[in-house]
This record gives structure tokens, C-alpha cells and sequence, in this order.
């Protein structure tokens, strides 16, 4: 089964669950007043599941033939691409998102931008290192000084020290 | 409409407003020159800094100025290496390229930039004209016909969407439409699908989830499949054209503005499609040696995607201000930004805030004419960005739609529901979902929802549908969008399968 058919088949379970949740589960918490309007939360809801799930329908059964066309990238040949850095770069990300907080903005970004670029290959320390740290440091001062959005700059349990 | 210009001019004049357009032209032409992102990447990388400028008119000028320079810088990528940028440039890569090649780079960069302008002057002269007349019959709209005309523009993305695509556009439409009920409804005090997380509560971000819908999908197949940026390297001179080019492209410019803006009012149907309808039809109507000439370096093949791709961004502009309704993603993207700003775009735009309205038409000019003025001469100059290394590049931009997440919500569970959709959408990609349509149904889900219910009260049930005519009329209209495309594909298959038509 080709890729799309599967990601029917997962929205449709997507679809089912929620409209579980909208036929089912929300019309108990309404207060007895609002039974007597015509529209309830689980209203629009509702009418989305079923909708949804059509569509899901019609993909799944394959009713609407796409036109065979070349894609942007073949997902049958992912291996081919590289994807190992395309994961690498996920989990930096992840990590940055982990880290933000608690490492402060400067080391966190400066430490993402370098990772990265040597991530995808980039061994050149002098440029990478004095490149990453500046653009942290622009960044870090337009947001806290002209946008004037807080961001915790150094690593938590430097803040008080300074 | 005098006055309305003259507020317009004031606020669009403004020294800060100046800079803003200026320099949203200049962000948007160079991120739009790299190959592989688009419009609305850009646009979402922008929203929060444009957000904290808390100044409306000057938030949507910045928006609009990045769109213009966007579509602008693809066209330069797409000339120069044949790798374009946005994919309302494509076509321009037909002609554009080959000119390249035969050293005419120059000449071809003219051209697409006086087309652009023409394009985009004219498709704000139009703007201006039809917006008001527009809006004043939105104003007799009541929530009844709210609801139906946004049922229109959505089925009207999924029946533009293309053939085999249909149902497609349509799931994501939904999807999107089911991600807007998460959190707590305007008309219902009450929590609905959040699964009992509390960062749920006030539903899902909408900045982040444009990131990534579009710039982390877009970033990781940078990533996944390094594109080629070796073009031609050769000087870029001679930026001159004859006075005969001028009077061969002035008929072509003429057309395609106006094909080009109509096009582009429609929902669903934005620059991409103005601009392969205009290179076609432009070919269809020229003379027999000059069809020979299309897709060897025609000027008039450059002419005309250009003038129509930048028409149809000023035509996407008519529903979002006078109804309120995004018919892109782009304008969809802004439609957000305009919210979070607390202006609502909509018939009542050109009353409440004439000088958002208005300062913004004034902006579409000012935007085309520095686009002119200023990046003419240096484009050779700007074209220099193509040779950024994307060791550089591809963490760069991962690092500002994270930014941009962040800055927007001020908390670090956002950067993880950005990474998790992020990774949702790009498996989308791969199964070729449109993503568009799963932001605008995001985005129209909560208006939708509430007209929707506001009627239902009125009515006290779903009456409306029937004892309004207008509404009957616009929802047989989209479900006729929607069944008509499916129904064409099936009858083009059995002819190609050779059974004979039923009745």
C-alpha cells in the first residue's frame, strides 16, 4: 500500500477517535440549560468527524486516481537521501528545545548553530565558531533589546550571580 | 475613496512604515532567492517580529513587502540557476533560463522586474476599485452567509487543488478545521479535545503551527536532497532592453495583469496557477514564429508569468480585506498575524480601520516601485546569496522557526509540539498532501465554527440553510466545487480506458 493510503488509514483512526469523543463522551458535561439550545460544543465537531471520515474513505478505496507525477523526493528511496543528518538535526532540535531554559539563550543557540553545522558536514572551526557566536549574540540583542522580549540569556544558576 | 487614499499615503509615508517596506522587500527578496523556500516560510519566520511591532498597518506592509520581494527573489533564482525558489515562479524558469544561458541575464532580469511591477501596479489599481464595491455587499452578509462563503473558498482550495487531489485538499482542509476546535471555543466556556494538558487549554499556536506546515518540512528536504546551485556564474550586465522589446511585452503585460489578478481573487487559485495559465495562453495567442521562440528564451514567455504572478498576489489580497476570508496560505498566514493583532479583516475593515486598509494598497505600491528602484541595480549584488554555503544556511533556519516559535508563545513545550508536527508534516509531504489547506481550514476553523453557531441560535436549527437563499445558493455552489473535479476525472478515465460512456 502506497504511503498516502497509509496516512488515510491513520487519519481515519484520527477521525474515528474524535468523533468517539464528540458523539459519545462531550455531551455529558453540558449543564442542563444549554441542552435546550440547538448548538452544543459537540455540534460542529461532529459534523467534522463524519466529513473526515468520507474523505479518509475516499482516499483509502482509491476512488480519486492521482496522476502518476514525479516527486520532489521519493520516499520509497529515502535511504538514498540523507536522512541520517535530517535526524540528527531533529534531535538537535529537540535538544535545543530541551535546553533552552535551563543552559540560557547564548550557550544553548550558539551550541545549536555550530552542532549543526557540523552535522551537515562543516569542519572549518574558525569560520563556524566566530560566525554561530556573533549571529547569537545579534539575535539575542534584537529580541531582548528591540523587540523587548525576555530571554533568559545565561544558564540558571549564573543568573543571580551577575 | 480620495479621502481613503490620502489616509493611506499619510500612514504609508510614515518614516517607520518606509523603512518597514523597504526592508520587508529586501528580507523577502533575498530568503526568496534560495532555492526551496517559499513565500510562506518567510512570511512565518516573520510573524513574530512583525507581531511585536504592535502597529497593524505597519505589521501587514512588513508582511506584504516580504510576500512582493519573495515572489520577486524567486524569479531571480529561477532565471539565473533554473532552480526556483517559489513555485509561483516556475514558469518564469521556462524562458528565463534559456536567456540566461545565452548571456542575456541581464535582459531577462529587466524584463521580470518592469513585469513585476507592471504587474503588481495594476493589480493594486484593480485592488483598489473593487475591494470598496466588494465590501459594501459583504456588509449585507449575515453569519448564515459567513459560514457558506467560507464552506465556498474552503471546497473551492480543494477543487483547485488539482486532478487525484481532490480528497486530499479536502482531509487536510478538515484536519485543519478539527486542529482549530482543540482548546476552548468562543461561544462555550468549555475545554474540548485536550486530552486533559493544560497546554492545550488555549489551543494550538497558530505560529507555530505555520512553521511547521511550511518552513520545517522545507528545511529538512534542503537537507534531505542538497540542490545543485551551480548556475552560471558569468557577470550579470547589459540591463537594458530595445524600445521593440518594450512594445512587444506592453500587450502581454496589459493581458496578464488583468488575467492575472482575476485569477488570483478566486480561493485556492493563486500565483502558481495565474502563472502557468498565463505562459500558456500567451503562447496560445502569439503568432506562429513567435510559438516557436516560446520555451528557447521569449521574451514575451518571461513577460507574462511574471506580470501574472505578481497580479494574482495583489487579487489574493480582495477577499482577505473585504471578507475576511483567505483564499492561500499565505494570505491566510497574514489573516493570523492580523488577528493576533487584533484587527479583524472583513467588510468592516474599511470602516472601522481605514487606515490598515488603505495604508496597506498605499504599501502595495511603494513595495513594487522600491522593488524596481532598488534591487534592479542590485541584483547582481543580491544574487551573491545564492553562494551561501547551507552548512550555514540549513541551521540558520531551523534556529529562526524555532525562535519564532518560541518568541511567539514564551514556552519550550511549543518547541517540542513544532518538532512533532513538524516531522507530521513532512511525512505529509512525502505522501503528497497539500499543506496549505490544513492552515487555512486551522486558521477560517474558528470564525467558521462561530457564524455557524451564531446562525444555528438565530434559526433555532440548521433552517438557515434553506430559508435563506444566499446560503442555499453559495453551499450548492461549493458542493458543486468539490463533486464537479472527481466527476471529470472519472469520465477522462473511462475515456482513456476505453469503455464507452454511460449516460
Amino acid at each position: 500500500m502506497a504511503l498516502d493510503r497509509w496516512i488515510a488509514l491513520i487519519l481515519l483512526g484520527l477521525c474515528l477517535i474524535y468523533g468517539y469523543a464528540a458523539f459519545f463522551t462531550m455531551d455529558g458535561q453540558i449543564p442542563p440549560f444549554m441542552r435546550r439550545n440547538p448548538i452544543w460544543p459537540s455540534t460542529f465537531p461532529k459534523i467534522l468527524s463524519v466529513l473526515g471520515v468520507i474523505a479518509c474513505l475516499f482516499i483509502l478505496f482509491g476512488v480519486e486516481k492521482a496522476q502518476a507525477k514525479e516527486p520532489d523526493i521519493d520516499y520509497r528511496r529515502l535511504h538514498e537521501y540523507k536522512l541520517g543528518q535530517a535526524i540528527l538535526l531533529l534531535g538537535l532540535m529537540i535538544a535545543y528545545a530541551l535546553a533552552l531554559r535551563p543552559l540560557g539563550f547564548l550557550f544553548s543557540t550558539s551550541a545549536f548553530l555550530i552542532l549543526g553545522s557540523f552535522i551537515l558536514g562543516e569542519r572549518k572551526w574558525h569560520i563556524m565558531l566566530p560566525v554561530s557566536i556573533f549571529a547569537t549574540f545579534v539575535v539575542w540583542y534584537l529580541v531582548q533589546e528591540v523587540l523587548g522580549i525576555f530571554l533568559r540569556p545565561l544558564p540558571q544558576f549564573l543568573m543571580g550571580v551577575f | 475613496m480620495l479621502e481613503g487614499i490620502l489616509i493611506g499615503l499619510q500612514t504609508a509615508f510614515s518614516i517607520q512604515n518606509l523603512l518597514v517596506v523597504i526592508g520587508g522587500c529586501l528580507i523577502g527578496t533575498f530568503i526568496g532567492m534560495l532555492p526551496g523556500l517559499g513565500p510562506m516560510s518567510i512570511i512565518a519566520i516573520m510573524i513574530p517580529v512583525a507581531i511585536t511591532m504592535g502597529d497593524p498597518s505597519a505589521a501587514l506592509i512588513l508582511l506584504a513587502g516580504v510576500y512582493y520581494g519573495a515572489i520577486f527573489g524567486g524569479s531571480t533564482s529561477s532565471i539565473l540557476l533554473n532552480a526556483p525558489g517559489v513555485a509561483g515562479t516556475v514558469a518564469s524558469s521556462f524562458d528565463g533560463y534559456p536567456m540566461a544561458q545565452q548571456g542575456k541575464a541581464g535582459k531577462a532580469l529587466t524584463i521580470a522586474a518592469i513585469a513585476s511591477f507592471s504587474g503588481g501596479t495594476i493589480g493594486a489599481i484593480l485592488l483598489m476599485i473593487f475591494a470598496p464595491g466588494l465590501s459594501t455587499v459583504a456588509l449585507l452578509f449575515h453569519s448564515a452567509e459567513y459560514f457558506a462563503l467560507m464552506v465556498v473558498g474552503l471546497s473551492a482550495i480543494a477543487a483547485f487543488a488539482g486532478t487525484g487531489q481532490v480528497a486530499k485538499a479536502m482531509i487536510m482542509t478538515l484536519l485543519g478545521l478539527i486542529m482549530a476546535t482543540v482548546g476552548e471555543g468562543a461561544l462555550f466556556p468549555q475545554p474540548r479535545f485536550t486530552m486533559g494538558i493544560m497546554d492545550l487549554q488555549s489551543g494550538f499556536g497558530f505560529v507555530t503551527l505555520a512553521m511547521a506546515m511550511f518552513a520545517l518540512p522545507e528545511a529538512l528536504f534542503l537537507v534531505l536532497k542538497p540542490k545543485d546551485l551551480k548556475g552560471n556564474e558569468g557577470e550579470i550586465k547589459d540591463l537594458r532592453i530595445t524600445r521593440a522589446e518594450a512594445r512587444a511585452i506592453a500587450p502581454v503585460i496589459g493581458r496578464q495583469s488583468l488575467q492575472g489578478f482575476f485569477i488570483g481573487v478566486l480561493p485556492g487559485a493563486g500565483a502558481t496557477i495565474a502563472s502557468f495559465l498565463g505562459y500558456a495562453v500567451e503562447r496560445n495567442i502569439a503568432t506562429k514564429e513567435e510559438q516557436e521562440e516560446f520555451g528557447k528564451g521569449s521574451i514575451k514567455g518571461l513577460a507574462a508569468p511574471e506580470t501574472a504572478n505578481n497580479a494574482a498576489c495583489t487579487g489574493s489580497f480582495v477577499p482577505l480585506l473585504t471578507l475576511g476570508i483567505p483564499g492561500s496560505g499565505t494570505t491566510a498566514i497574514l489573516l493570523g498575524a492580523l488577528i493576533a493583532l487584533n484587527v479583524t479583516p472583513g467588510p468592516r475593515l474599511m470602516i472601522d480601520a481605514p487606515e490598515v486598509f488603505w495604508a496597506v494598497i498605499m504599501s502595495m505600491f511603494i513595495g513594487n516601485l522600491v522593488l524596481l528602484i532598488l534591487n534592479l541595480p542590485l541584483i547582481p549584488y543580491i544574487a551573491k546569496v545564492l553562494s551561501i554555503p547551507r552548512n550555514y544556511l540549513i541551521p540558520f533556519i531551523l534556529f529562526f522557526t524555532l525562535m519564532g516559535a518560541y518568541i511567539g508563545q514564551n514556552n519550550a513545550t511549543e518547541l517540542l509540539i513544532l518538532v512533532g508536527f513538524g516531522i507530521c508534516a513532512t511525512a505529509l509531504k512525502f505522501a503528497d498532501y497539500p499543506l496549505a489547506p490544513l492552515l487555512i481550514g486551522f486558521i477560517l476553523g474558528g470564525m467558521m465554527e462561530n457564524n455557524f453557531s451564531r446562525s444555528m441560535q438565530l434559526y433555532d436549527g440548521i433552517g438557515f440553510i434553506w430559508e435563506r437563499p444566499m446560503t442555499l445558493g453559495l453551499l450548492v455552489i461549493a458542493a458543486i466545487l468539490i463533486i464537479l473535479p472527481s466527476y471529470r476525472t472519472r469520465i477522462a478515465r473511462r475515456k482513456a480506458e476505453g469503455v464507452a460512456d454511460g449516460d
